[in-house]
């Protein structure tokens, strides 16, 4: 039989994204932020009459003399060494285009890829030729920002064996700005799956794969998934989702705690919006005692 | 439909799921994404609904006219659909984007309440051959999440259910001009039966297995899909969408299975939508627009 859920709007309690540290103030656009003359300005300000005002609506940071706001919500602006998951929409002369969820689209060049077999050789033109054969439109991969170009498009770098195309799994979309900035952005969870946390707000999860496997990150396994490894990355897939809806910094131990937290309900349970607040606020209970 | 990319793996994944009975959500292939409703959201229009399945947001306002009946159906009312995909619900809708789409939602839905088992347009008739009532039904897509159809549907359903029509106290013939008279007070107005409304229903293909409730991956790995519209026990449409074709037993299992998921679907939006309205009258709440 089929399962319909149906809610009533008007009976939807009202969830509020609560600010826990009273000094975060969230500046508007053309807000000053300060009076103060002496005070450099960085990203998401703008100088007028003297003063530092905002040009996003953010939060307000500070790093000794340098005054900068971070937007809420935008998109991803890339920086040297970012790992990040994107997807491949053209493919040209000696080049990938990748979407990274930012303003324009990325590159990868083929000189910065490593080509199966693990040779380093020069490419050549028959390289040029079958590059649909290493990377098609539509096929997802990890990589690397290995240079921000002046206009704020980024070029990638895939020369690891970490890096390269994805297989099987689930790409989750969230905002760039929830994703914590950690030394590794590749994670194999205690549950049992890997999970990819691009910084652009693209999380891949997927069941742990063998790395060391020759075709230099570029080979794929269709085999069907276990079920018990589908059930895992789904329920990682909806506790990400859980903790995004409550503006909860996502990270290793983050996604951890919301599994954990999860665990008494059904998968399909956590689509409810209820148990999705209530997953995502435990989650944000428990990092808040930790720190 | 809504095109979002996904690569071979990607798609082996979730066709895999639907297999295994275990979608990318964690539903079974019977299962829909959980639902929200109001009416009576705008109160300028006689009747509205907002309807949404999961993030696919639609907001539903009808306003009745008087008009002139057609010619060879003197003793119906008329109903009109206008679809607008908002380029805020999706950014292929930019420009003129979204009108094919419009289009394609605008004639199933017609053709749907075309059939006299659906909506009985005799009710709409005020004077036979001279006045009827004309219902405009303007649907806006808010966002898109996938199954457009359905959620398009039930929203409409919802804002029927929502519609009052002034109760026309007498209408005279006088020499060819109509005198109506209609009644003063607002609370007095005429209602739609809405229990045998149809019901949209999309069915996708995927592997072997038929699944509801796509979502829009769901959607752009299916090989086949059919929008079926359910009013009671009878199929009042039957149309394919994106394309590809179906064997008919599955066509017929996939009919089979729509007429039972749409009655249960169908019993439990009447039953939540009298909750919503006992309640309403219970608490008195009083809307002044949907943003709130």
């Amino acid at each position: 039989m089929a399962n319909v859920k149906i809610n009533l709007l008007i009976n939807k309690p009202k969830y509020s994204a609560h600010i826990e540290e009273s000094n975060s103030r969230i500046f508007t656009t053309g807000e000053v932020i300060t009076e103060q003359k002496d005070f450099m300005r960085g990203h998401g300000t703008y100088l007028e009459d003297g003063f530092i005002k905002s040009s996003v609506v953010g939060v307000a940071k500070q790093i000794n003399k340098l005054i900068s706001v971070v937007p809420l919500k935008s998109k991803y602006v890339g920086e040297i060494g970012d790992v990040i998951v994107g997807r491949v929409t053209e493919i040209s002369k000696k080049r990938w285009k990748i979407d990274t969820n930012s303003r324009l689209d990325s590159v990868l060049l083929i000189s910065s890829i490593n080509l199966p077999g693990g040779e380093l050789r020069r490419r050549n033109a028959e390289d040029e030729q079958s590059m649909r054969k290493l990377l098609q439109e539509e096929d997802l991969l990890s990589a690397e920002v290995q240079n921000v170009y002046t206009d704020g498009s980024l070029s990638l770098h895939t020369r690891s064996l970490k890096y390269g195309k994805l297989s099987q799994g689930i790409l989750i979309s969230v905002s760039p700005s929830l994703i914590k900035r950690r030394k590794n952005h590749f994670h194999n969870l205690p549950c049992g799956i890997s999970v990819i946390i691009g910084n652009n707000g693209y999380i891949w999860v997927a069941p742990i794969v063998n790395v060391e496997e020759q075709g230099g990150g570029f080979a794929q396994c269709l085999d069907p998934v276990s079920k018990g490894d589908r059930e895992t990355i789904v329920r990682v897939k909806n506790c990400i989702q859980a903790l995004s809806a409550c503006y909860v910094m996502i990270y290793d131990t983050s996604i951890m705690y919301a599994y954990e937290e999860s665990m008494k309900y059904d998968v399909k349970e956590l689509l409810n919006q209820d148990t999705m607040y209530e997953v995502g606020f435990n989650a944000k209970q428990r990092i808040l005692q930790l720190e | 439909m809504a095109y979002n990319p996904l690569s071979e793996a990607e798609k082996i994944f979730i066709l895999h799921g639907v297999q295994d009975d275990f979608r990318n959500d964690g539903r079974t292939r019977n299962d829909f994404r959980p639902m929200e409703l109001q009416t009576n959201v705008i109160a300028s229009a006689s009747g509205s609904a907002r309807f949404c399945i999961a993030n696919s947001d639609i907001l539903v306002g009808i306003k009745p006219e008087i008009d002139i009946p057609s010619p060879n159906k003197p003793n119906e009312g008329k109903i009109e659909f206008l679809v607008d995909c908002s380029a805020n619900a999706l950014l292929d809708f930019e420009g003129r984007g979204g009108e094919e789409l419009a289009s394609e939602i605008t004639n199933c839905l017609k053709l749907t309440y075309s059939s006299p088992y659906a909506f009985d347009l005799k009710s709409l008739c005020i004077l036979p051959k001279f006045q009827c009532w004309k219902l405009y039904v303007d649907i806006l897509i808010l966002q898109c999440a996938g199954n457009l159809y359905d959620a398009i549907s039930l929203a409409v359903k919802c804002a029927l259910y929502n519609l009052r029509i002034p109760r026309v106290t007498s209408a005279l013939l006088d020499g060819g001009n109509v005198d109506l008279v209609l009644s003063d007070d607002p609370s007095d107005c005429d209602r739609i039966n809405a229990e045998s409304l149809p019901i949209l229903m999309t069915v996708c293909k995927i592997g072997d297995y038929c699944i509801v409730d796509p979502s829009i991956d769901e959607e752009n790995c299916s090989t086949s899909s059919a929008v079926v519209g359910v009013s009671g026990n009878k199929i009042t449409t039957i149309k394919t969408i994106s394309g590809g074709s179906f064997h008919a037993d599955t066509l017929n299992n996939l009919i089979d299975l729509t007429i039972t998921t749409a009655k249960y679907l169908n019993e439990k939006l009447l039953k939540s939508l009298k909750q919503e309205e006992r309640q309403m009258e219970s608490n008195k709440i009083q809307k002044c627009s949907f943003l709130n």
